[in-house]
């Protein structure tokens, strides 16, 4: 694997500094880092998964409409910027593997580096209580 | 390779007694191969540089991490950039909004330099340099961005027989828990790897870095951390602290080699010494 362009690494060292779960992918969608609050989400440690491939990551959580269809993945905010380098902020409910379902809010934006070349992308997950 | 250390002061030059031995001069280093030479960074101690060209001493290529005012403050002084015979290219990065000429030409203009860049009498060729590998002369050079605040690189040098690294300012090490310890994700490190000569920022000590976290800086101890991850076989400790004095670095680093065995050799930065990488 390269090394990691600088741009991503201190996404990375920021995500580690927050208490809100956050996603960071390469340009392919291939999930690279996930801080400690994603671990509640996920249910795994970083330090135990390492790197996930897109295949593997994307069947963890199973996102639902309102209506409680599955979503199309293309209508996925980090699909969308993954496919368009653009940030994108969607609120829906996701179903983990142990079929416990939560509300999120999920706002996501791509890393453009000083050459404004896509990097790669990072998802912020915020789980929605009652309100 | 021959490498001349002509500064080795970080953020302000520091001239008197007390900095004599290891140099009060900020950031500027020579490295030679062949006829061909290069100035890497133009703080204060590349006005000692007696650097008369390259290729039929007409060519000098001068190469800045970047723009901060201790990098970049010998450049005035630079006499090759007054001689009209003389041709002078300076590598270095742009900003995302400003080109490498726009930020230099803050500096080479009035009022903080009497001469304007577009006056210089030398043929003056601005190179921009970020993730990117070229070549001058003998020379294969790879330049990629590092943690530092604005754009800021480092480079890896390799001649026909030896490869210097240099980041004279540099923080692998900013985050909740310092340096991660998958290559992958250290700041520098492709730069660093394997290299004969590692010249690395380490401005302060363990003690000090706590309370200086995200100037940009490095404690040694991080240094040899990241040089030991990168397998150098030689590291010079440079970028000092213009509050040490050279009794308060030799203080430091008897206590650093009392506390740190490294598979390589690791030495204090010192202005004037040179090194042949042959």
């Amino acid at each position: 694997m390269p090394a990691q362009a600088i741009e991503v690494i201190l996404n990375r060292q920021l995500a580690d500094c927050l208490s809100i779960p956050v996603f960071i992918t390469d340009r392919k969608g291939n999930l690279i880092f996930y801080n400690e609050p994603a671990e509640e989400i996920l249910g795994k440690r970083f330090e135990e998964t390492g790197e996930m491939s897109v295949e593997v990551w994307a069947t963890i959580f199973k996102p639902l409409d309102e209506e409680g269809k599955p979503l199309p993945p293309e209508g996925l905010p980090l699909v969308k910027t993954l496919k368009n380098c653009k940030p994108y902020h969607k609120i829906f409910t996701i179903e983990n593997l142990k079929g416990k379902k939560e509300r999120i809010s999920v706002t996501t934006y791509p890393i453009m580096g000083r050459g404004a070349e896509f990097l790669g992308a990072v998802a912020l997950f915020w789980e929605i209580k009652d309100e | 390779m021959k490498i001349k250390i002509r500064g080795v002061r970080g953020s302000i030059p520091t001239p008197g007694s007390d900095t004599a031995y290891y140099g009060g001069n900020t950031s500027c280093v020579e490295v030679s191969e062949q006829e061909y030479r290069l100035v890497l960074d133009a703080g204060s101690g590349m006005r000692l540089s007696n650097v008369d060209g390259g290729p039929g001493n007409h060519r000098v290529d001068i190469l800045l991490t970047h723009l901060h005012l201790d990098h970049i403050m010998g450049l005035g002084f630079f006499q090759p950039l007054f001689d009209p015979s003389m041709e002078v290219h300076i590598w270095g990065p742009a900003s995302t909004t400003h080109s490498l000429h726009s930020r230099l030409s803050r500096y080479l203009s009035p009022p903080l330099f009497p001469v304007l860049i577009r006056n210089l009498p030398c043929k003056l060729f601005l190179h921009e340099v970020n993730n990117t590998r070229f070549e001058i002369g003998p020379f294969k050079i790879e330049s990629a961005y590092v943690i530092h605040p604005g754009p800021t690189v480092g480079y890896r040098i390799t001649g026909k027989h030896s490869t210097f690294t240099y980041i004279p300012d540099h923080e692998p090490a900013l985050g909740r828990d310092g340096m991660v310890d998958d290559p992958n994700w250290v700041s520098g490190y492709t730069l660093a790897e394997g290299a004969d000569l590692l010249l690395h920022d380490s401005q302060y000590s363990s003690g000090e870095y706590p309370s200086k976290q995200g100037w940009g800086h490095s404690s040694m101890e991080d240094t040899l951390r990241f040089a030991g991850l990168a397998g150098v076989k030689h590291l010079l400790l440079a970028h000092h602290d213009p509050v040490h004095t050279d009794v308060q670095l030799n203080g430091m680093f008897e206590s650093l080699k009392s506390t740190h065995r490294c598979n390589f050799e690791y030495e204090l930065a010192v202005e004037g010494k040179e090194f042949d990488l042959a």
